[in-house]
């Protein structure tokens, strides 16, 4: 709702300076849009225009056809919700296990997955590495599917266990006197009363995996297994100066996420406050 | 038998998770820190070296140096982040139109991949053409000639902590407005009738309940700085074809780790450095929730 902090003109004086930074934290974007949709002579041309003289499709045309991106989309979306779903569920169990239950081990086990969070990821990178090797798991998309699903389990778990924590018990007790266990306690009480919950962490486990590059670019060298951002990255590489290509190559990347976070936005800033909160 | 009745399916909604958990999180962990007492480098046996790769890294220069840009870089980010993603949440605090397009304008970087943003910045500090030179040179006149933003050893590494900032104001923003609307609005109006004025207000009902909220958000951007390296991966390889250039200018902690690790292939070493890594990051972290209980009770 927001509160008034002085005299009308104080708000125009806000709304000005929110402008401002709004440009500023648009102009990057502004920048990459418009050069996609330039020939490759405009690309760096002084003074830049915003509105693209002449006007082409080209880039997303060739981006598309030409250089593989339609193979390397689909590797990102199979590795990208399969690592999601893997990541999801098996954190809705933990979650919901660490909440409603006690056992021997609970606090350790839970203790253990907790400190994977405070370990910085590239601790792993090697170890991860040598493991992936060992299981033959080098270049190949199994290979990322397991990690991006291992990366978020820590942050999943601890998040669903809040949301199945904050429910009634009631509703659970009344759930066991009638013979339930678990496994259908979970699924057919808690799961269906997660919803929130679940969007929250499976938004932050697509965005993670889709956006996830350290991982990819170590163990996949294979062309035809690249996902979006190794391909984008190793892309720019190859052709320096195509920028309008390479723009409009990850102006394509982009658009999954900007879908979810169009349509879903208030999970992600649900989401925020929930990670701001384990503080 | 009951008591087993009762656990075993408990268990069994545990074990696969825990049991991938295990061996991709727990096993790699502690297999890496035995092997940081070893050379290993996956084509010779591995041989125990004691504290070898340790004592290595605390006369090595070079780690020293990439520890201190760690450093400036989570300084100069952390920063950046809190002042502006404060601004920005105090902004759409008020009762001004727009809000909740102008949040997600904020937010948008936040999404948006790393790899992507690197890129488009890196086209932006372009050393001949680049916006941010013509912006500078031919609207503002601030600089007399072109400037190769990430090719020069005094700029590079500014220039990358520069979209670190862009990169999180976003989030920085939304923990600050969840930390503002727990501010009782009561306080203000009591504050407003006793006379306290816009910045009194701000001063003396706002920062008090922020604090808190900043000390979270110091500890996890901080953590983020530390951990800065897939911008400087990209930037620095494509501006100046090494990772970590020009002359090791913008080599952090993780770029150095990286490079002993995958390309001197000294996995032993890198596994050593990122634990001191790790280290280094749970003592800032206990510095930073000291300093901070201290100014609560002060």
């Amino acid at each position: 709702m927001g509160h008034r902090l002085g005299p009308a003109w104080m708000r125009w004086v806000a709304l000005g300076i929110a402008v401002a930074l709004a440009i500023l934290m648009l102009a990057p974007f502004a920048l990459m849009v418009s050069t996609a949709f330039k020939p490759h002579a405009y690309v760096l041309e002084i003074p830049p225009k915003l509105i693209p003289d002449p006007l082409t499709l080209d880039n997303f045309v060739e981006a598309w056809t030409s250089n593989n991106f339609g193979r390397y989309f689909l590797n990102s979306m199979i590795v990208t919700i399969a690592s999601t779903i893997i990541s999801v569920t098996l954190s809705a169990m933990l979650g919901f296990v660490f909440a409603r239950y006690e056992f021997p081990g609970r606090r350790l086990l839970f203790g253990a997955l907790l400190f994977t969070l405070m370990v910085p990821g590239l601790v792993l990178l090697i170890p991860q590495f040598v493991l992936a090797r060992n299981l033959g798991l080098l270049n190949s998309l199994w290979g990322l599917v397991i990690v991006y699903a291992v990366l978020n389990l820590g942050l999943n778990t601890f998040l669903l266990r809040g949301f199945f924590a904050a429910m009634p018990s009631e509703i659970f007790d009344a759930a066991s006197v009638d013979g339930a266990g678990p496994w259908r306690i979970f699924r057919s009480v808690a799961i269906p009363l997660a919803g929130p919950g679940v969007a929250t962490v499976t938004i932050f486990s697509f965005l993670a995996a889709w956006d996830e590059f350290t991982w990819a670019i170590v163990t996949i060298s294979d062309k035809d297994l690249y996902t979006l951002p190794v391909a984008i990255r190793l892309f720019q590489r190859a052709n320096g100066t195509e920028w309008g290509l390479v723009f409009a190559a990850s102006l394509i990347a982009m658009i999954p996420v900007l879908i979810l976070f169009v349509t879903l936005q208030r999970y992600i800033v649900s989401g925020t406050f929930q990670g701001a909160m384990k503080g | 038998m009951a008591r087993a009745r009762r656990l075993l399916p408990i268990y069994g909604l545990l074990l696969p998770g825990m049991v991938l958990y295990g061996l991709w999180a727990a096993y790699p962990l502690i297999s890496s820190f035995i092997l940081s007492f070893s050379e290993w480098n996956l084509t010779k046996p591995t041989v125990f070296i004691g504290l070898d790769n340790y004592t290595r890294a605390l006369s090595d220069a070079l780690f020293w140096r990439s520890l201190s840009s760690t450093l400036g870089y989570t300084i100069v980010t952390v920063a950046g982040q809190l002042i502006l993603g404060l601004g920005a949440a105090l902004l759409l605090n008020q009762r001004i139109p727009g809000r909740s397009l102008l949040r997600l304008i904020y937010y948008l970087p936040v999404i948006t991949s790393w790899v992507i943003v690197s890129l488009v910045f890196l086209f932006i500090y372009n050393g001949q053409a680049g916006a941010l030179n013509w912006l500078l040179k031919d609207v503002l006149h601030l600089i007399p000639k072109n400037i190769a933003w990430l090719a020069e050893p005094s700029t590079a590494l500014w220039a990358i902590a520069i979209l670190g900032i862009w990169k999180g104001i976003g989030w920085t923003m939304v923990v600050f407005l969840a930390g503002l609307q727990s501010v009782p609005r009561e306080l203000y109006e009591a504050a407003a009738m006793d006379g306290a004025g816009a910045w009194a207000r701000f001063r003396y009902v706002t920062i008090p309940f922020l604090r808190a909220t900043s000390t979270f958000l110091i500890v996890v951007l901080t953590i983020g700085g530390f951990n800065a390296f897939i911008s400087i991966f990209v930037m620095s390889s494509s501006a100046t074809g090494t990772i970590g250039g020009p002359l090791n200018s913008t080599d952090v902690a993780l770029t150095y780790m990286w490079k002993q690790a995958f390309t001197q292939i000294d996995l032993g070493y890198g596994a050593a450095l990122s634990f001191l890594l790790a280290a280094a990051i749970v003592v800032v972290s206990i510095v930073e929730l000291r300093l901070a209980r201290r100014q609560e009770t002060a």
